[in-house]
């Protein structure tokens, strides 16, 4: 590999790349995100590649949504590029037609008529209110996104420098160490209003600030890749699919901070993005982009990968320090702030993958281009997982300051199977539900924490009417009182018992005195927990608490669960009318709770009865049923 | 420097370094578990929330005063969080208060009076755990601890051992040993630091009371009682006695009457020590070799020693401890007494838990007779007194028995850090002139710092000494010795910081001023004391002649 001693050689290699990729051949491109895999694309690609063989003029792609430069054949495994509800997913180069839902019958079919014809199989193709779409970006899903951040993921090789210098990558860089000083690079981010993405919203520019100005010679820049959200990957996207963004963002803040070294903290069940950042990371120091006297100047960085252990704690700031030091990722006391004190007891920028990927773009095209997108105290665009019920679970990016609405119904498709929306759970386990009446604020930090919510670092759970909301609560409790690092008491053992509340509660063994323990558990745990992430503990049982205490009640008194969510209180009864007396249902009943004479309608014994529903299944006359 | 308003009331800041401080300055004692002056700043317990004028609610712990804050400290809002606090750490604690060895010191126990915490609606379903019973020292009940991290921390920060940490997460969060070893397995010295600072009985002292109730109560059995330096000054803490007043008289008058046939001072057994240790330091300075000189007399700094810094183990000194040299003398006086045909068992009265562990090392067995048979603490022989039914301040004071009974001054300061390198200074300069007394308390060697450094000169040589307390303070003075950065002739170790006045066998709970009390304590005795030096002491002299000649080294010496 070349060395990049000065712009001049990165401005040569980058027009080269451009050229290579300019010229590319017919590419099949196969997704290979982790829900198009378990959909078997795997499979398609090994069948693509057995079909094209040796044709010099067709590569197969495992991964990536554009070509390779280099025309390699290759096994790559990218990142998804987002629409997750119709994969497996394949792009064929250059006609930019997306073939959805492809199946390994489908293979001989794409290849005879579209690769050797160029005929389009229709039945392929998205199809949304009566219309197909044959180009990816004019797919509703995708037309109404903005995608900054994730501009490269899935369209550049991941695992080749020049790729993401062709797509101009690096001179936001060559534009900071050479035409800005470090004052006017975090004066930029200042002014361009940069919020944290990782939950907080705390402006990027005045923390970059608050380390420039320590008096300690030694910072650190670290970036918190440890993604622990329920259903979040929006940062494992970024740094899968395009490794260099973030780097290049970590190297600027680097320069504005006086930093020599960083840390990228990645949860290890993240191999991929792990293995991705580690080749990012060598490619950069064989070409000089990383190391001593940078692109000829006086800048040095040095970048390190820490692997953390899948604690969700460890998104803690202080937290995650501590296990890159090699402690137990517990939270501590602040002051001092990680600005002051943070790795190794040095000055340290703490930010977020999210965050670091957007700093290029500000540096390149300005605050204030920047400031034109979403409101202006909250600018530029989020990530969002979006899953749940909703018709296009994915990943997206959307400006801020889009509703809610525009998310789940415009991108997202609206709800499966015709069903009602009924709440969204935004934030994960820290965040809170929103409901009918929130659908049309505007999704930035302020608007939402004003609504007792939380961006959080950007999960979105779409739930219908068939989502019982207090085994929504017990879900998030579980999950807390898991991860809680178990240091300060209010967390430890408060989010113990509301969970015992909550899963007795869904048990049917509830009682109205419940639902004040549990705001009262609730207000001391929000109001003395130690560090953030206990603080919103209990966010998740207080918002649905305050918007569905009607179920919460109904659990309670009437021992029922509408939604037929809760097992334990499933009512199986059978049918007069509808039985025959035949006793499958009381043969298969493993604690005999069904008894009855042969030919006359049988009886289940509801207290006996464990709601297995094997009666149910067993039952040839669709007698059974759970009581509605 | 500020103002604070605590209450609607203001209060005057200097160099307090957080909220906390001042509270308690103005009288408050606001409850906590976790924070104590000497340790960081953990901040996980959350009783010492205070509100803001803006009703924002922090822990005052992890505050820095700041001018003009205003705070209340005990609004409903903070009485509700407080008790719900307090509520669900009892409803994870086994809560058989009247069974539990620290029952009537439990700062849960006293926390949960205080706030008047009379029902727990939270039903207590941990599962049991096993008792850590290994170590000689202390015992562990993982079902009473609160998860404060106060034992933790000072294992790591004041003792620099680090055998406790935490494992498992949230409300399966444990504290325990690397890999759930037991405490015998570990590098653990027995110090029982970690004792000291747990607010519930969750470490405890390994208690040896009913074996020597037992013995008492044998006529074949002559029971022989030693008493260390430290624990006159800390006997009276529970009888309502001022703290650190000499009560010496009391606890020999109250031994008597528990039934210990002879009671003697291991300050005696201190004198042989200076003597010995004086005459090495001598030697080796002469020699030039195996310089520095370290002390030997605390179990526990020897046992770190010898873990962490095995390579300059050899430096340790040959002489065994007051209250060894105490045991061999006592035990070779009983062998060699055919008249007496009784048993004679020494029970040695410690302010310590690491001695517990000291008595059984194998160089302390002479003639396969284990030269001291029990250790009890301060705290175990203070519930032997209330056990009897005696209050000790309503007692008459009582002289020691003879011989043994007679000690210098300069042996009564073992009991605080720099007392054994002061008296072997006194020995070696020899002379009991006030000034020069004087002189020598003001090289630099008395104080609560953790590392004093001295330089005294002995004839034409000028003497390099080094003073530490607390492990994590040797630690750091070794790792100095062992790079070459630093030179000593001569390093005293205390494995408890400010000595054994404030040891892990002593009644707690130990406050600032307790410790200040119990340091002044024991120089009063010195002060008081007829004999200064350790060689004026008549019945040293005598045993020398008698008893200890041609066995000095069997007797009082380690081998090497």
């Amino acid at each position: 590999m070349e060395r990049i001693i000065n712009t001049e050689v990165l401005d040569r290699i980058r027009e080269a790349s451009k050229k290579t990729i300019e010229n590319s051949r017919c590419r099949i491109l196969i997704c290979a995100g982790t829900g198009c895999l378990a959909g078997g694309s795997g499979e398609i690609y090994e069948k693509m590649c057995e079909l094209v063989k040796d044709n010099p003029n067709v590569d197969v792609e495992f991964g990536a949504e554009i070509a390779h430069g280099d025309g390699e054949i290759g096994v790559k495994k990218s990142g998804c590029h987002g629409f997750c509800e119709m994969g497996p997913l394949m792009r064929i180069e250059p006609l930019g037609v997306l073939y959805t839902k492809v199946q390994l019958e489908d293979c001989e079919a794409i290849f005879h008529r579209t690769i050797e014809k160029g005929d389009i199989i229709r039945h392929l193709l998205y199809k949304q209110n009566g219309l197909e779409y044959q180009k990816q970006e004019e797919i509703p899903f995708y037309k109404k996104q903005t995608r900054l951040v994730l501009k490269n993921c899935g369209h550049i090789d991941a695992e080749n420098i020049n790729e993401y210098i062709s797509t101009g990558g690096y001179t936001a860089l060559e534009k900071a160490l050479f035409h800005m000083t470090p004052e006017e690079v975090v004066n930029e981010i200042s002014e361009s209003n940069l919020r944290g993405r990782g939950g907080g919203g705390f402006p990027t520019g005045y923390k970059w600030s608050q380390v420039a100005r320590q008096a300690e010679p030694i910072h650190y820049v670290v970036c918190n890749g440890d993604e622990g959200d329920p259903g979040a990957f929006m940062d494992r996207s970024v740094m899968e699919g395009d490794p260099h963004k973030l780097i290049e963002g970590m190297m600027i803040a680097a320069y504005a901070v006086g930093a020599q070294e960083g840390y990228i903290y990645v949860r290890a069940e993240y191999p991929l993005a792990i293995s991705r950042l580690k080749l990012a990371i060598a490619q950069a120091e064989e070409s000089g982009l990383l190391g001593e006297h940078i692109l000829g100047s006086d800048f040095s960085f040095k970048l390190h990968i820490n692997r953390g252990a899948g604690a969700f704690v460890c998104g803690e700031g202080s937290a995650l320090t501590a296990s890159i030091e090699g402690n137990r990722g517990m939270p501590r006391v602040k002051p001092p702030r990680t600005v002051e004190q943070g790795l190794f007891a040095k000055p340290t920028v703490l930010n977020n993958v999210e965050t670091f990927a957007n700093v290029s773009m500000i540096i390149n095209d300005g605050a204030a281009w920047y400031k034109t997108i979403g409101p202006e105290n909250s600018p530029g665009t989020k990530a969002f997982a979006l899953t749940g019920s909703v018709m296009n679970t994915g990943l997206i990016e959307v400006p801020m300051g889009t509703t809610l609405r525009e998310v789940i119904f415009d991108i997202g498709g609206g709800i499966q199977n015709d069903g009602e929306f009924k709440a969204v759970q935004i934030g994960g386990p820290s965040g809170g539900c929103l409901i009918t009446p929130h659908l049309d604020i505007n999704l930035d930090f302020d608007s939402l924490k004003k609504m007792g919510a939380m961006i959080g670092s950007g999960g979105l759970v779409v739930m219908d009417d068939s989502t019982c909301m207090v085994e929504v609560a017990r879900f998030f409790m579980n999950f807390t009182q898991n991860e809680s690092c178990g240091k300060c008491v209010p967390c430890r053992e408060g989010t113990k018992r509301m969970l015992e509340i909550l899963e007795r509660i869904v048990a049917g063994k509830g009682k109205m005195e419940d639902l004040d323990m549990l705001d009262e558990l609730a207000s001391t745990i929000t109001e003395t927990a130690l560090c953030g992430l206990g603080k919103s503990a209990a966010l998740p049982v207080v918002s649905t608490l305050k918007l569905f205490r009607d179920e919460y009640v109904e659990h309670i008194i009437e021992k029922k669960c509408t939604s037929h969510t809760c097992t334990a209180l499933r009512r199986y009864i059978i049918s007069a009318e509808l039985c025959k007396g035949c006793s499958k249902c009381a043969r298969n009943c493993p604690v005999g709770a069904i008894s009855g004479k042969i030919k006359e309608p049988f009886v289940i014994d509801t207290e006996k009865c464990i709601k297995c529903g094997a009666c149910e299944s067993a039952c040839a006359f669709h007698a059974i049923h759970v009581e509605a | 420097m500020g103002h604070i308003t605590i209450n609607n009331r203001r209060y005057e800041f200097t160099d307090e370094k957080n909220v906390l401080s001042v509270i308690r300055k103005s009288g408050i004692d606001l409850p906590t578990f976790c924070y104590h002056s000497e340790l960081s700043t953990y901040g996980a317990c959350r009783m010492c929330v205070v509100e803001d004028e803006r009703g924002k609610v922090f822990a005052s712990c992890s505050e820095q005063p700041r001018d003009g804050m205003v705070i209340y400290t005990n609004t409903p809002r903070l009485q509700h969080h407080r008790k719900m606090i307090l509520e669900l750490l009892l409803a994870a604690h086994c809560r058989d208060c009247t069974t539990c060895r620290k029952n009537g010191v439990c700062t849960l126990q006293k926390l949960a009076t205080q706030l008047g915490i009379h029902e727990v609606r939270f039903e207590n379903n941990k599962p049991i755990l096993p008792l850590d019973t290994s170590s000689d020292c202390i015992v562990r009940d993982p079902n009473k601890c609160i998860l404060c991290g106060d034992c933790v921390r000072t294992c790591d920060e004041i003792q620099g051992i680090g055998i406790l940490d935490f494992a498992f997460r949230g409300s399966k969060m444990e504290v325990t040993p690397a890999f759930n070893k037991n405490l015998s397995q570990t590098d653990c010295v027995g110090c029982g630091q970690c004792r000291v600072v747990c607010p519930t009985g969750a470490i405890t002292i390994q208690e040896n009371v009913t074996q020597v109730w037992n013995l008492l109560s044998d006529k074949n059995v002559r029971v022989v009682a030693e008493i260390a330096p430290a624990v006159r000054v800390a006997i009276g803490d529970k009888f309502n006695i001022p703290k650190g007043e000499n009560t010496i008289g009391k606890l020999v008058a109250a031994l008597r009457r528990i039934g210990f046939d002879e009671v003697y001072d291991t300050n005696f057994g201190a004198d042989l020590t200076v003597m010995e240790e004086s005459k090495e330091l001598v030697e080796r300075l002469e020699s030039g070799e195996n310089l520095p000189l370290f002390t030997s007399c605390c179990p526990g700094w020897v046992k770190f020693c010898e873990n962490k810094y095995p390579d300059l183990a050899g430096h340790i000194s040959t002489c065994r401890s007051p209250q060894q040299m105490f045991g061999a003398v006592l035990k070779e006086e009983a062998r060699e007494n055919k008249e007496d045909t009784r048993k004679t068992v020494l029970v040695s009265i410690m302010p310590c838990t690491a001695k517990k562990g000291e008595i059984k090392r194998p160089e302390h067995f002479t003639e396969g007779e284990q030269d001291v048979d029990y250790v009890l603490t301060t705290t175990e022989v203070t519930r032997m007194i209330k056990e009897q039914g005696i209050d000790l301040k309503l007692l008459e004071s009582e002289a020691m028995d003879m011989p043994f009974g007679i000690a210098s001054g300069a042996a009564a300061i073992f009991g605080v850090t720099g007392g054994v390198t002061e008296a072997v200074l006194r020995r070696l300069v020899n002379s009991n002139k006030a000034e020069v007394l004087q002189e020598i308390s003001f090289t630099g060697i008395r104080g609560a710092e953790g590392i004093k450094e001295a330089t005294v000169k002995l004839g034409e040589r000028e003497v390099k000494i080094a003073v530490v307390n607390g492990l994590a303070n040797a630690g750091r003075v070794m790792d100095q010795i062992r790079s070459g950065e630093v030179y000593y002739d001569f390093v005293e170790v205390m494995a408890c910081k400010r000595g054994c006045i404030a040891g892990g066998g002593q009644p707690v709970p130990i406050g600032p001023r307790t410790k200040k009390a119990r340091m002044e304590g024991i120089y009063t005795v010195d002060r008081t004391a007829q004999i200064k030096l350790s060689n004026q002491n008549p019945i040293i002299m005598t045993l020398y002649d008698g008893l200890l000649k041609g066995k000095e080294h069997k007797l009082l010496h380690n081998e090497k």
